[in-house]
């Protein structure tokens, strides 16, 4: 939806010069030719999302290839990412949620990547397209759900029971936990999506002013300035998503409290 | 016309993003209030606030969906 829309008005603002359109550097376009975008069509998403597979695997098992005791720059990158996320499955989560780790480490590193290659000037950032993170999204609940009902049968369905509220009260709340229950891939994935999408948009709209004279030198502290909290903005949306998949992940696990 | 009527509902859902910025400032605000008075307690707490942040945010990110779909779907 989003993608067709941002391609009409791209075509519609006219490329070149310094004259663009925020919101251009999210087009979906394909790599070879100019046809339609169909299911299998090898798109700029496609080239970013191998760079970012290439990149975690040169970091995790190249990186990691040589076992040095003690850790080169690269290998000790390694080390703290991966020790970083299991700290925060083991205290989230629980000891017991160890196994569902990598699956963690995989979104993580996912997240991670695709956010900061998404920071270098051209480049196509993938997580600011909804159909990325909605598919990321609906993953972690599908999951979710699929393993509480697997490992808890019918006793996952007393998440949405509270027996510590007033009995008058239960079937209010019931309601409630129900809908924030099925809102969670909604507000999953728009929060990533979104602060991606609205952050590079702003870096983009500063941009545009620094085609005229007057306030190009503001222009251009605010442009550095937004690329700062957009680092910043970078990680703490990866560690934002990857703790909340261990928080839903907790509510499988042990869905009594 | 319809479209134009959209546009401006699109621009008062954003309010919404604005007042969400204040659940998470009172969030933030609050945690590091609490950090201060007691600074050896935060560095376990750093999990906790970033999921009630996010908590917070959710309510803003509702209102910005709201302004995406008036500004595209509708």
């Amino acid at each position: 939806m989003a993608t067709e829309t941002h391609g009409a008005e791209g075509a519609a603002h006219g490329e070149g010069g310094l004259v663009f359109h925020p919101m251009d550097q999210f087009i979906v376009k394909p790599l070879f030719g100019d046809g339609p975008v169909g299911l299998f069509t090898v798109t700029n998403v496609t080239l970013w999302m191998v760079i970012a597979v290439i990149c975690i695997a040169a970091l995790m098992v190249w990186g990691t290839s040589r076992r040095a005791i003690v850790p080169g720059r690269i290998q000790s990158v390694a080390e703290l990412a991966y020790g970083f996320v299991y700290k925060m499955v083991e205290d989230v989560t629980g000891k017991d949620a160890v196994g569902y780790f990598p699956y963690i480490m995989t979104l993580f590193m996912f997240i991670v990547f695709s956010n900061f290659l998404g920071l270098i000037p051209m480049a196509f950032t993938l997580t600011s397209h909804f159909a990325v993170t909605v598919v990321l999204a609906l993953a972690v609940f599908l999951t979710v759900t699929i393993l509480g009902f697997v490992l808890n049968g019918t006793k996952f369905l007393g998440l949405f029971w509270p027996t510590s509220a007033p009995v008058f009260l239960r079937p209010v709340l019931a309601i409630i936990e129900l809908i924030s229950y099925f809102v969670r891939p909604v507000s999953h994935s728009i929060r990533l999506a979104g602060n991606l999408m609205a952050g590079h948009a702003v870096i983009k709209v500063f941009a545009g002013f620094a085609a005229l004279a007057a306030v190009s030198p503001l222009s251009i502290l605010a442009i550095t300035a937004m690329y700062g909290l957009e680092v910043l903005v970078a990680f703490i949306q990866a560690y934002v998503f990857t703790i909340l998949t261990c928080v839903y992940l907790k509510d499988a696990l042990h869905p009594s409290h | 016309m319809e479209g134009q009527i959209a546009h401006i509902g699109a621009g008062l859902a954003g309010l919404g993003c604005g007042l969400s910025a204040l659940g998470v400032g009172n969030v933030a605000g609050n945690f590091l209030a609490g950090a201060l008075r007691n600074p050896s307690a935060a560095a376990s707490q750093t999990a906790t606030l970033f999921i009630g942040i996010a908590f917070a945010e959710a309510l803003g990110i509702f209102s910005f969906l709201v302004a995406l779909l008036l500004m595209f779907a509708v």
